[in-house]
């Protein structure tokens, strides 16, 4: 009955978006606001009527009604709750479910939220967001329905993925979808301003509060990934250049070029016409990156629906938003006049210059994921395009990046001065310096370019906060002065001294985990001890264990440093019920100096164990890194410009009738 | 009825070969360190051709291992680091790389991202000097006798 009800409100949904798409901007269009209005009734409907979609699908999963097909191929009633619930966005059809619910949450903000939008760009925008609504609805409805039912039904499921079962994970695919679908609001923005032709800094100020949450929520997305990757696949890496990682970090890069740009947009009113461009990319990427998930094109963990019919449903809707999206692009991309002239050494330049070196790693990654397949589809010839690849391709756009990022702050708008700047930045250069020599005297070994690798994180670190320091005139001021403009700085200020800063620590974290990791493979016999970066570990023997769904063997490590002891870590491994799968637990004991990290493997003939260790030096710092970007990224939607909202276009820029607010 | 005789074969196989959750294994490792070192860096530019995007130095798939051990044959014969790929890449193709070769069929994969970096710096560099030139024209240029008559009426008025 649940399922039913939830199987009925996600048709209703379908109707609802559907008067959503074409009420509003048919509306905008006669101007009948009575019309437009309809776009904030249906978007909040439609995300009700979602959620007990939703609901009904979580219900059938935690009470394990396995008369639907969905909960029978993908859950199992020994499961623990968490993963129960998880269970419902593990699989193909709930993960759709929970993508359309994101997009209508979306929707239902800008119609809450939204109040102080013209109405006819509202309009439109909530008309956008229903028609991307009605083609992921049709789409679920008529091929992935997750409310199928089953008969007879069987006594019991077949599971979900044990690798899939873990915390982290659990909470990778919301934060995922919501930075995807989040996206959908930038790209609805830029429609509807090409729709009604009027695009101003008020616009780039409307839109960057959703792209800004977009990105908060796409950036932990993509750390959660790492983190899980690193310590569930059991070799102590973060980032393998999958397909599937860079079908989320291409709107990622596209997302932050975004984020840039639109500043040079909102204060500036220059680079409209790029900033449009690339909100239409960022929602494409985030498209594209659904359909390669989806396809069946790649196969990894994330392809739950390796079956082409739905692949080729999700290339036309692709192929229909993009390619519509840029059409549109094209017409009316001459109507939008440009304004602000600047200087190539100015704030907008730095502006210009991130984007620019953001968008070509972009690039190089897209050309890097599609290539093979492109050249398969082509010429039948099969490549592969591994990290060698772009570690050579993406790797060099990010040096001079990083060079220039604690210049941007600094530069004037319109013309600013390099060599103000770099003397204000001298504090910086010095602590930098002093960072390298310490770096190379520290590490005494591996790759030479490492200590400079160092020096980077360490510089974007410093410019940050010499910025700040700057701005509050610390040292120079008198401190209480000091305060005061501490308190009156604005709060993406803040945001962007902190997003920056959350860079630098996560470049440090790659440069030493890449360039110091030590890593050991050794077999050892109970009683035996071996030494990895001045810990000795000593091997207590395997101990058998049963877990709620799995059983497991324990290894036992008593790790000592110079006779004391530091931890005991129990690597195990796995073995689950259903479906029947070996997975690794690795033992990791953290510390800010880096993680020691043991792999317990297999049973050697002569009783002993193969036994994996790596010391992987700071390598917290990338996870902690990307927790302070968003963390900037939180600070900054906090602004006051932001929360008070966008002031009233001049009257000059539009002859349409003034916006109520 | 098909179906389920080769999902349950996949099971057996998966279960076969579930113990093994380890890549570079104890006993695969070449006593001569610097040997190892090599194989190491030989092994991270191979692909297993069973996996999943995986490099047969993090894979624990019976068939990496395999070429894992080959790389360390032909390496403890004395072959250099091209020979043992060159020979790997001829038994299975080049498929097998992780990082393309850089010929005719991958050259859009290797040049497009620098040259559009290049062509994009060009055409800013263009675009920035175009208004720079358009500035200093419209700042020497002669005011009309109308602007003038503007100009004056708005500098008496303040």
């Amino acid at each position: 009955m649940i399922a039913e009800t939830g199987h009925f409100a996600l048709i209703l949904a379908l109707g609802v978006a559907l008067a959503q798409m074409i009420m509003p901007i048919w509306g905008a269009q006669r101007g009948n606001h009575a019309l437009m209005r309809i776009g904030t009734t249906a978007a909040q409907a439609q995300f009700g009527l979602l959620l007990i979609a939703f609901f009904g699908l979580m219900v059938a999963y935690v009470t394990s009604d396995f008369s639907l097909l969905n909960v029978v191929e993908n859950s199992h009633s020994a499961k623990p709750l968490l993963y129960k619930i998880s269970g419902v966005w593990g699989n193909h059809e709930g993960s759709m479910l929970l993508w359309v619910l994101i997009l209508a949450l979306f929707g239902c903000a800008v119609a809450v939220f939204g109040r102080n939008l013209p109405p006819d760009l509202k309009a439109n925008v909530l008309g956008v967001q229903g028609s991307i609504s009605v083609a992921f609805l049709f789409f679920i409805v008529t091929t992935s329905n997750p409310f199928t039912r089953i008969s007879p039904a069987p006594f019991e499921g077949r599971g979900l993925n044990p690798i899939l079962q873990d915390p982290a994970l659990s909470f990778h695919p919301p934060f995922l979808y919501a930075g995807y679908v989040g996206f959908s609001m930038a790209f609805s923005f830029a429609i509807a301003a090409l729709i009604t032709g009027r695009i101003d800094p008020a616009w780039a100020r409307w839109v960057r509060p959703w792209t800004l949450a977009a990105w908060m929520f796409l950036t932990l997305g993509i750390a959660m990934g790492s983190w899980w990757a690193y310590y569930e696949l059991g070799w102590g890496g973060w980032w393998f250049w999958d397909p599937v990682e860079n079908a989320s970090f291409m709107p990622w890069l596209a997302g932050t070029a975004l984020l840039h740009s639109a500043i040079v947009m909102e204060k500036r009113d220059a680079l409209k016409v790029w900033t449009i461009l690339l909100a239409i990319i960022a929602f494409s990427l985030s498209l594209m990156g659904t359909f390669l998930v989806r396809s069946g094109v790649l196969t990894s963990v994330h392809a739950f629906a390796v079956d082409p019919e739905r692949g080729f449903f999700i290339l036309g809707i692709m192929m229909v938003f993009i390619g519509g999206a840029l059409a549109l692009f094209a017409s009316r991309a001459q109507v939008l006049r440009q304004g602000g002239i600047f200087a190539p050494v100015s704030r907008e330049g730095a502006l210009v210059l991130n984007n620019l070196l953001i968008t070509t790693a972009c690039a190089a990654v897209f050309i890097g994921t599609l290539y093979p397949l492109a050249l398969e589809a082509v010429t039948g010839a099969k490549i592969s395009v591994g990290p060698p690849f772009f570690n050579l391709t993406f790797g060099p756009l990010m040096i001079p990046l990083l060079i220039a990022v604690p210049f941007g702050p600094f530069l004037a708008w319109k013309r600013g001065d390099l060599l103000g700047t770099s003397q204000r930045l001298l504090a910086a250069m010095a602590v930098t310096g002093v960072a390298i020599i310490a770096a190379y005297a520290i590490s005494g070994r591996g790759p030479w370019l490492a200590p400079f690798g160092i020096g980077l994180g360490v510089w974007v670190i410093a410019g940050a906060l010499s910025e700040l320091a700057f701005r509050t005139k610390m040292f120079k001021a008198p401190w209480d002065e000091v305060f005061r403009r501490f308190r009156n700085l604005p709060r993406s200020s803040y945001g962007t001294a902190f997003a920056h800063i959350g860079v630098g620590v996560m470049v440090l974290g790659i440069v030493a985990t890449t360039a110091w990791q030590s890593e050991k493979i050794i077999a050892l016999k109970p009683g035996e001890s071996t030494q990895i970066a001045g810990y000795e570990l000593r091997f207590g023997g395997v101990a058998p264990a049963q877990g709620p769904n799995y059983r497991e063997q324990i290894g036992q490590v008593i790790v000592t440093r110079d006779g004391v002891e530091v931890t005991r870590l129990s690597p195990s491994k796995r073995l689950y019920d259903a479906p029947k799968t070996a997975t690794t637990e690795a033992g990791i004991h953290a510390s800010w100096f880096g993680d020691l990290y043991v792999v317990l493997g297999d049973e050697l003939k002569d009783g002993g164990f193969a036994i994996r260790m790596y010391f992987n030096p700071l390598v917290r710092f990338i996870w902690i890194g990307t927790l302070i970007m968003f963390f900037g990224g939180l600070i900054s939607l906090f602004d006051r410009r932001l929360r008070v909202g966008a002031p009233k276009r001049a009257a000059s820029t539009s002859a349409a009738p003034a916006p109520a607010e | 009825m098909w179906r389920l005789i080769t999902s349950a074969l996949l099971a057996l196989a998966i279960l076969i070969s579930a113990p093994s959750v380890f890549a570079v294994e104890p006993d695969e490792i070449l006593r001569d360190q610097a040997l190892e070192k090599r194989a190491r860096a030989i092994s991270l530019q191979l692909r297993c051709l069973v996996c999943q995007n995986q490099s047969i130095d993090d894979s624990n798939a019976g068939l990496a291992k395999d070429l894992r051990i080959l790389v360390r044959q032909r390496l403890t014969k004395g072959e250099t680091d091209a020979q043992v790929i060159d020979f790997i890449v001829a038994r299975y193709g080049e498929y097998v790389l992780l990082k393309p070769v850089f010929a005719l069929h991958t050259l859009v994969l290797w040049l497009a991202a620098p040259l559009l970096l290049l062509i994009t710096l060009f055409a800013l560099f263009k675009s920035f000097r175009r208004r720079k030139a358009e500035m200093i024209s419209a700042s020497t240029s002669k005011l009309t006798k109308a602007e003038k008559r503007e100009l004056n009426r708005i500098l008496k008025k303040t």
